[in-house]
């Protein structure tokens, strides 16, 4: 019962429309990623439901109970900010005994000079909690520092262990890894996906960064323009793309796009080779098909599809060739291991293909469909 | 060391600038430790004067020999006339306020009128308008800055739009309201006009509009009131704004000398120190020049030190704020 659920909120900051009736159902104990790019809504989404910001309507509920007019503090969620938001003049330990006092301690016993001394007993508790949760995150050793003296890994770290220690209902992480450099970045991820097996709290997290959100979470729910467009698990998204928008958005390189025409109802054409499948209703409409440059293959063979490469880009692990080909006004991304990109130099000539199987097909609204008989899906080449 | 030539005109300017303001200081202080008669003539006797031993006449008179006292002598020493006694004991007399100019001056700067008094008065009016001020603008500056609300823009440009009245021109109404009231020749007419200190709002909102809203909900996440993240989170982030700030109101209320000359009206216990300086001004006996100067010298000095403890964190402040 303590999972979380927001119902079509609705938000609006002047003329401009935030979120569009948004429904989601976040389950207790799963890690969730809100991504899309940058004013999509995801962070407004969060505030929403860490009560920092009111929704025009909708309604939040939290491990059953509506929430939506109660105060951020009395929601039991913790929040870690991009900024970490760490107080500048309190130590770490300070820092994360800030939320501890603020909820048990009366406020006679937060009183100064007094305070402390009607409430020994109670605050060695809570400076025994801020020590465990320290120990976890292995903080031990900085917690008489000031945030001004931590690096960024520890600063985010810091942030945690603030809203670990109060053992909320959920966390709700609002970018916290875009200020940390790419290695420590790749480094928090995992730590992160650890912490949160080893709490098995509910997490929400909001990036714009997609690597972030298929490594981490079990489910991602992609927003564009106010909507979420997607909701499901990292794999499905990253395969089975309900919307153009969410192919694009998800996977890097971005995906390649090629809009064909459909021919006959069982058969589309795309650079002079026809696919076969069930195409009926889309006669006589644009039909898109997106295809991951990791699912172009180089060939030999000389029927297939032509291109000559503009630009290669070295990742070491990887080759990504940008390409231009007959016919294709966009340039097409192929990935390539490295052994096969000794071969292909700038403005060299190649020949490529994918398998048909990989292929998406998007009608003109965007929407992904079927058109292959779920049954009997082969590995056909398309030439 | 490398200076180009405008490097050395730019710090000739600013040399010569330091110069003409330091000109007033350096002589309010050297006159302060120079005798009548050296400031008079304006005989060059260096910064410190030449420190001849004068006699402090107004010591001389109030030592006076009495008549008792110059019989009972005279009963000791039957041989000499009234009048040698009268002069033995006035030599004695002489002999014990005989000291040296800079002893004079401040010896008088705190006997001729309770200057510690004043002192006190000036730190009581400027420490509680300034404890007062704060009370006052960090909440506005905070909802100014960090809460949305409505007329919210319209309540700032009132802000900016007091910040354009100058004090002289509501002097007078202010002055009839606290009559009214009853108020003149008390702490509160010295202290209630300034509590609400427009700039003082200003300053603190430009700062605030600095510190990220990330660190406010952190505050609400973790279950403070808006009170709370106000003297919690804004303030303790706020110092160095705070301290500018400070400076600004504490230099303004403790150098006034229109307003308390304008609402204490002979009480003499309440004044501050510029219009306990007038006490000092020139009576029949003409003016004396070393005395005074030395009360203006301690008058300043609290600031002066003030300032320098606080100067680092004064510039930053400044600059933090974006007001360069």
């Amino acid at each position: 019962m303590s999972g979380i659920f927001l119902k079509k909120i609705n938000k609006s900051f002047g003329n401009t429309l935030v979120l569009n009736n948004v429904d989601l159902e976040i389950y207790e104990g799963e890690f969730l990623t809100l991504v899309g790019p940058s004013g999509c809504g995801k962070s407004t989404l969060l505030r929403i439901l860490a009560g920092l910001e009111s929704s025009d309507s909708g309604e939040v509920f939290i491990g059953g109970a509506d929430m939506t007019k109660v105060k951020p503090a009395d929601r039991n969620l913790a929040m870690v900010f991009q900024s970490y938001a760490l107080y500048p003049h309190l130590t770490v330990s300070e820092n994360m005994l800030t939320p501890l006092k603020l909820r048990h301690l009366s406020t006679l016993e937060r009183f100064p000079l007094i305070g402390p001394f009607i409430s020994r007993e109670k605050r060695n508790e809570l400076t025994e909690r801020v020590r465990k949760t320290a120990k976890i995150l292995k903080l031990e050793s900085f917690l008489k520092r000031k945030p001004g003296q931590l690096s960024g890994g520890q600063r985010q770290r810091a942030a945690l262990g603030r809203a670990m220690v109060r053992n909320p209902v959920g966390f709700l992480m609002d970018e916290p890894l875009s200020n940390l450099d790419a290695a420590l970045r790749v480094h928090m991820r995992s730590e992160l996906s650890e912490l949160h097996k080893a709490l098995g709290s509910t997490f929400v997290y909001v990036t714009h960064d997609q690597a972030e959100a298929l490594t981490m979470s079990n489910r991602l729910a992609v927003m564009m323009d106010g909507n979420i467009l997607q909701l499901g698990k990292p794999r499905e998204i990253y395969e089975k793309p309900s919307d153009i928008r969410v192919a694009e958005f998800i996977g890097s390189p971005k995906i390649n796009i090629f809009s064909c025409n459909v021919i006959k109802s069982n058969q589309v054409e795309i650079c002079g080779f026809k696919i076969q499948g069930n195409f009926q209703h889309f006669m006589d409409k644009k039909i898109s098909i997106g295809i991951r440059p990791e699912h172009l293959s180089l060939t030999n063979d000389r029927n297939c599809i032509k291109g000559i490469i503009k630009h290669r880009e070295n990742l070491g692990s990887d080759f990504f060739m940008h390409v231009e080909s007959p016919n294709i006004e966009k340039r097409i991304i192929l990935r390539v291991s490295p052994e096969e990109a000794l071969n292909l130099q700038v403005d060299a000539k190649f020949n490529f293909n994918f398998s048909q199987k990989y292929a998406l097909f998007f009608n003109s609204a965007g929407k992904r469909v079927e058109v292959f008989d779920p049954n009997n899906i082969t590995n056909k080449k398309i030439a | 060391m490398n200076f180009s030539i405008g490097q050395t005109i730019k710090h000739a300017i600013l040399i010569l600038g330091a110069l003409i303001v330091i000109a007033p200081f350096y002589t309010m202080v050297s006159y302060s430790f120079k005798s009548q008669r050296e400031i008079e003539t304006g005989a060059d006797t260096g910064f410190f004067g030449s420190q001849e031993v004068i006699i402090d006449e107004f010591c001389v008179h109030r030592g006076q020999p009495e008549r008792e006292e110059v019989k009972d002598t005279l009963e000791l020493y039957p041989e000499k006339t009234e009048r040698d006694v009268y002069n033995i004991l006035l030599d004695e007399v002489k002999k014990n306020c005989t000291k040296k100019p800079v002893f004079f001056n401040y010896q008088s700067a705190f006997t001729f009128a309770p200057l510690l008094r004043y002192l006190l008065n000036g730190v009581i009016v400027t420490v509680s308008i300034f404890l007062i001020q704060v009370i006052v603008a960090l909440p506005a500056a905070y909802a100014l800055a960090k809460l949305r609300f409505w007329g919210r823009d319209f309540a700032f440009s009132l802000v900016l739009f007091c910040l354009l009245i100058p004090v002289h021109a509501i002097a007078l109404p202010l002055y009839i309201m606290l009559a009214k009231v009853g108020l003149t020749n008390t702490y509160a007419a010295l202290i209630i006009p300034w509590t609400i200190s427009v700039f003082g709002i200003f300053l603190m909102r430009q700062f605030f509009m600095t510190v990220p809203d990330d660190l406010i909900d952190a505050g609400r996440m973790d279950g403070m009131s808006e009170f709370s993240i106000i003297w919690k989170v804004m303030l303790p982030t706020a110092i160095p704004a705070l301290l500018a700030f400070a400076i600004f109101s504490v230099v303004a209320h403790w150098n006034d000398y229109f307003w308390p000359r304008v609402v204490i009206t002979g009480e003499r216990n309440l004044f501050t120190p510029p219009i306990g300086m007038r006490e000092y001004r020139a009576d029949s006996d003409g003016t004396f020049y070393g005395p005074i100067m030395a009360v203006s010298t301690v008058i300043v000095t609290p600031l002066i030190v003030a300032f320098m403890l606080a100067q680092k964190r004064f510039i930053e402040g400044i600059t933090l704020s974006g007001m360069k």
